[in-house]
C-alpha cells in the first residue's frame, strides 16, 4: 500500500512535468507556422487538471474548454494524436477538423472540448444525466475558466444538474482574466463559489497551484457525488503564464502588474510539488533527470511521428456530415 | 435498426384515422415503447394539456424519468440533451412555440450540427426537437415565426415539415431512430388534420418528397401547411383548365430536388409555396435549384408564394393580407401558365377565399392557444 501511493505521488508529479513539457515543446514549434490554428497553453495550471482527473475512476468522463490540452493528456489522451491535430493531420485525435479547441480521446473518456466559451458545460450535466438515468456510477468532469461562469448557460446547467442531483464534478478554472480582462471588471466582488453553493451545489474553493490539496479535495468531492451527493463544484484558483492564445509570454503588455506575475511564478504548482517530494525523499536529482529525460523521449517520437502522418484526404472532407 | 418506409408497408397493416396530434401522440408513445434509450422533455410535456395533446398519457405510460418537464432554460436544455445524445440516449426535446428554440442556437448550430463532423465521426447526436409553428390567434411576431430556412441553412442539422397525419407519425418515428439532430418542424395547422394513418411502428424515410395530386400543367412544390393551401388551389385551377401537380415536399434538408425535375421535366412549369418569408428562404433555394439542373425544363420563369419580409402580424385585421392562402396560388399558378385574368378567372379565384378569418385554423378554433 506504501509503497503504491508513493508511486501514485511521483506519477502525479510526472503528470504535470509532462503536460509543461508537451506545451513548451509545442510553444517552441508553433513558431514554425505548421500547427496552424489557435493554441491555447495551460502552462502554469497544471495542477488543477492532473490533480482533478487524477481523483476519477477511468470510466468517468471528462469535458473541457478551449484550454483543453492538460486535461485530454491527464485523462489519457492520447499524445502523438493530439500533435498530429494541431498540425492538421489525418491521424489527429480528430482527424484534422478539430484542431487544438476540439480535442476528443473517447477511449480514455475525453468526452470533448470546444471552442465556444460554455459549449461543453450543458453537454457534460447530459453526460452525467444519461450516467444516472442508465445506473453506470460513471462522473463526469467538466473544466471551464472564470469567463465561462459569466455565462448563462452556467447558471441553466448547475440549476438542472442540482435539481436532478446528477453525478458531475464542475471545475472551474479561475485564472482570474478573461485574454486582457480581469475579473473584477466582469464580476462583482462576491465569489464565484458562493453562486455555485446558492444554486445547491457542494462548493468550496482553494489554491489550485497546491497539487496534494486539489486532489484531496477532488477524491471527496468526487466520492460524494458518486454517493448520490449531487453535483459538486471546486474553484481552483491559478494563473496562465502565457498569453491567451498562442506561444509566446505578454506581459509586456501590462494588463497584469509584474508582482501579481512573479508572485504566480514563484508558486510554479510543478516545483511546489517538486520540493514536496524532496523533503519526503520520493524525489532526488537522478530520478528528476530520469523523468525529464523519458518525457523528452516520448514528446521528440509523438512530434516525429505526427509530422510523418499523412494530411487529410481532399475526398474525405465531405465524410461524417451525417451518419448512416 | 429496421426502416420500414410507408410505400412498403404490407397493404394488410391496418388503417385508422387519426389527427394530427393523435397520430403523433402514437408516434412517441411507439418510440418510447421500442427503445428504452428514448426519453422526452419540453416545456408542459407532462402537465395537463400534454403540448396540444401530443404528449398526454406519455408520463403515465412510460414514467416520470423517460417524460419529463424541464426548466425554462432552452440552451443548456438542449446542450443537456446533446449530451445525452453522445452518451446513447436518444432524447426527444418539444417546444410549444419554434421561437423559444432561438434561445438555444449556440448548442444546435456549434454542438449538435457539428459534433458529429468535428471529431471524424467518433460522436453522434441522435436528437429530434419537435417546434412548433404557432400561427394564427394573435400569437404575433415571437410565436409565430415559420423558421425552417434559419436551421435548413446549417450543415449537419435535418429539417422536415410533415402535414399529413400518416407523414407525422411515419416521419417522427423515422426522425427519433435517426442518428442526426432532426428539426422537425409541425405547423400547429396540421394538428387538427384528419387522414388515414397505419397503425403500429413504421418509418417515412426523412429527405424525401411525396406527389400528393398528379397533373400535367404545372408543379407546385409545397412545404408544410401549403400544401393543403394547394389542395385546394389545384381544384380551382382544375376548373380553369390547369391541371397542377402538387409536391408536397415534407423535408426541407435533404430537399427532394430529384422529385421536383422529373415533375418538371412534364409540366415544364414550377410553383413553389412555403410557411417562411420570401428572402434567402426555402422557395428561393428550391426554385434555384430548379433552374440550375432543370433550366431546360422550364417554359416560363418560376415564382413563388411565401410570407412578405416582415415580422408576422397579431391583428386579426392583418392576418387576412399577411398570409397568403389557396387564392394566392391559384393567381401565381395561373401567371407561371402564362393564363390571362379575366373574369372567369376572378371569379373562380374568389371561391377560393376563406370562409373563416386567416387567424384560425378552421370555424371550431377556440382561443386563447
Amino acid at each position: 500500500m506504501y509503497r503504491q501511493e508513493q508511486r501514485s505521488t511521483l506519477d502525479l508529479f510526472r503528470q504535470m512535468l509532462r503536460i509543461r513539457r508537451v506545451e513548451e515543446a509545442l510553444a517552441e514549434r508553433y513558431t514554425e507556422q505548421k500547427m496552424r490554428c489557435p493554441m491555447h497553453l495551460c502552462i502554469g495550471q497544471e495542477a488543477t487538471a492532473v490533480g482533478v482527473i487524477s481523483a476519477l475512476a477511468e470510466e468517468d468522463r471528462v469535458f473541457s474548454g478551449h484550454r483543453a490540452h492538460g486535461h485530454y493528456l491527464a485523462k489519457g489522451g492520447d499524445l502523438t494524436a493530439m500533435i498530429a491535430e494541431l498540425y492538421g493531420r489525418a491521424s489527429g485525435c480528430s482527424q484534422g477538423r478539430g484542431g487544438s479547441m476540439h480535442l476528443i480521446d473517447t477511449d480514455a473518456g475525453f468526452m470533448g472540448s470546444t471552442a465556444i466559451v460554455g459549449g461543453t458545460v450543458p453537454m457534460a450535466v447530459g453526460a452525467a444525466w444519461a450516467s444516472q438515468l442508465r445506473g453506470e456510477g460513471r462522473v463526469v468532469c467538466l473544466f471551464f475558466g472564470d469567463g465561462c461562469f459569466e455565462q448563462g448557460v452556467m447558471h441553466e446547467s448547475m440549476n438542472f444538474a442540482a435539481l436532478h442531483r446528477l453525478p458531475i464534478l464542475f471545475v472551474c478554472e479561475n485564472n482570474h482574466y478573461a485574454v486582457y480582462t480581469p475579473l473584477e471588471k466582469r464580476q462583482p466582488g462576491r465569489p464565484i463559489h458562493a453562486i455555485a453553493d446558492a444554486h445547491g451545489l457542494h462548493a468550496q474553493e482553494l489554491d489550485g497551484n497546491r497539487l496534494p490539496a486539489v486532489r484531496t479535495a477532488a477524491d471527496k468531492a468526487v466520492h460524494r457525488t458518486r454517493a448520490g451527493d449531487g453535483p459538486q463544484f471546486l474553484e481552483l484558483h491559478t494563473w496562465r503564464w502565457r498569453e491567451h492564445c498562442g506561444p509566446d509570454v505578454d506581459d509586456h503588455l501590462g494588463y497584469r502588474t509584474p508582482e501579481a506575475q512573479a508572485d504566480w511564478l514563484a508558486r510554479c504548482p510543478i516545483e511546489h510539488e517538486a520540493v514536496r517530494l524532496r523533503a519526503l525523499g520520493l524525489l532526488d536529482d537522478n530520478d528528476r533527470q530520469y523523468l525529464e529525460n523519458a518525457i523528452q523521449h516520448e514528446i521528440d517520437l509523438a512530434f516525429d511521428s505526427a509530422l510523418r502522418a499523412p494530411l487529410p484526404r481532399v475526398e474525405d472532407m465531405y465524410g461524417h456530415l451525417y451518419g448512416q | 435498426m429496421v426502416s420500414k418506409p410507408l410505400a412498403d408497408i404490407s397493404p394488410s397493416l391496418a388503417v385508422r384515422e387519426q389527427t394530427g396530434i393523435e397520430a403523433l401522440n402514437d408516434a412517441l408513445s411507439l418510440c418510447l415503447q421500442r427503445d428504452p434509450t428514448t426519453l422526452l422533455i419540453g416545456e408542459g410535456v407532462p402537465d395537463p394539456k400534454g403540448i396540444f395533446g401530443t404528449t398526454s398519457g406519455l408520463r403515465q405510460r412510460f414514467g416520470p424519468q423517460r417524460v419529463l418537464d424541464m426548466p425554462l432554460a432552452e440552451n443548456a436544455l438542449t446542450g443537456i440533451c446533446i449530451g445525452a445524445a453522445i452518451s446513447g440516449l436518444r432524447p426527444i426535446m418539444v417546444h410549444q412555440r419554434i421561437d423559444f428554440a432561438l434561445l438555444a442556437m449556440d448548442q444546435l448550430i456549434n454542438n449538435a450540427a457539428k459534433w458529429r463532423y468535428m471529431f471524424g465521426g467518433q460522436a453522434q447526436v441522435p436528437l429530434v426537437v419537435r417546434c412548433i409553428v404557432g400561427r394564427g390567434w394573435g400569437q404575433g411576431p415571437q410565436h409565430a415565426q415559420s423558421l425552417q430556412s434559419l436551421f435548413a441553412h446549417i450543415p449537419g442539422l435535418k429539417v422536415v415539415m410533415p402535414v399529413f397525419p400518416d407523414d407525422a407519425k411515419g416521419m417522427l418515428c423515422a426522425a427519433v431512430a435517426d442518428n442526426d439532430p432532426v428539426i422537425f418542424i409541425e405547423h400547429r395547422w396540421i394538428h387538427p388534420l384528419r387522414g388515414k394513418v397505419p397503425t403500429g411502428y413504421f418509418e417515412t424515410p426523412l429527405g424525401k418528397a411525396r406527389r400528393r395530386r398528379k397533373g400535367s400543367d404545372i408543379t407546385i412544390a409545397t412545404f408544410s401547411y401549403m400544401t393543403i393551401e394547394a389542395l385546394s388551389a389545384a381544384h380551382s385551377l382544375a376548373r380553369l383548365g390547369i391541371e397542377a401537380e402538387i409536391i408536397d415536399m415534407r423535408s426541407v434538408s435533404p430537399l427532394d430536388v430529384p422529385a421536383v425535375l422529373r415533375s418538371v421535366a412534364k409540366t415544364g412549369h414550377l410553383l413553389v409555396a412555403d410557411t417562411g418569408h420570401q428572402s434567402f428562404g426555402v422557395t428561393a433555394e428550391l426554385i434555384a435549384r430548379v433552374s440550375r439542373q432543370g433550366f431546360d425544363h422550364l417554359r416560363a420563369a418560376p415564382a413563388s408564394v411565401a410570407l412578405p419580409d416582415l415580422p408576422c402580424p397579431t391583428s386579426h385585421a392583418w392576418a387576412g393580407h399577411y398570409y397568403p392562402t389557396a387564392a394566392s396560388i391559384a393567381e401565381q399558378a395561373l401567371r407561371v401558365c402564362g393564363v390571362r385574368i379575366g373574369e372567369a378567372q376572378r371569379h373562380e379565384l374568389s371561391t377560393l377565399q376563406p370562409d373563416t378569418p386567416a387567424d384560425i385554423p378552421n370555424p371550431d378554433y377556440r382561443g386563447p392557444f
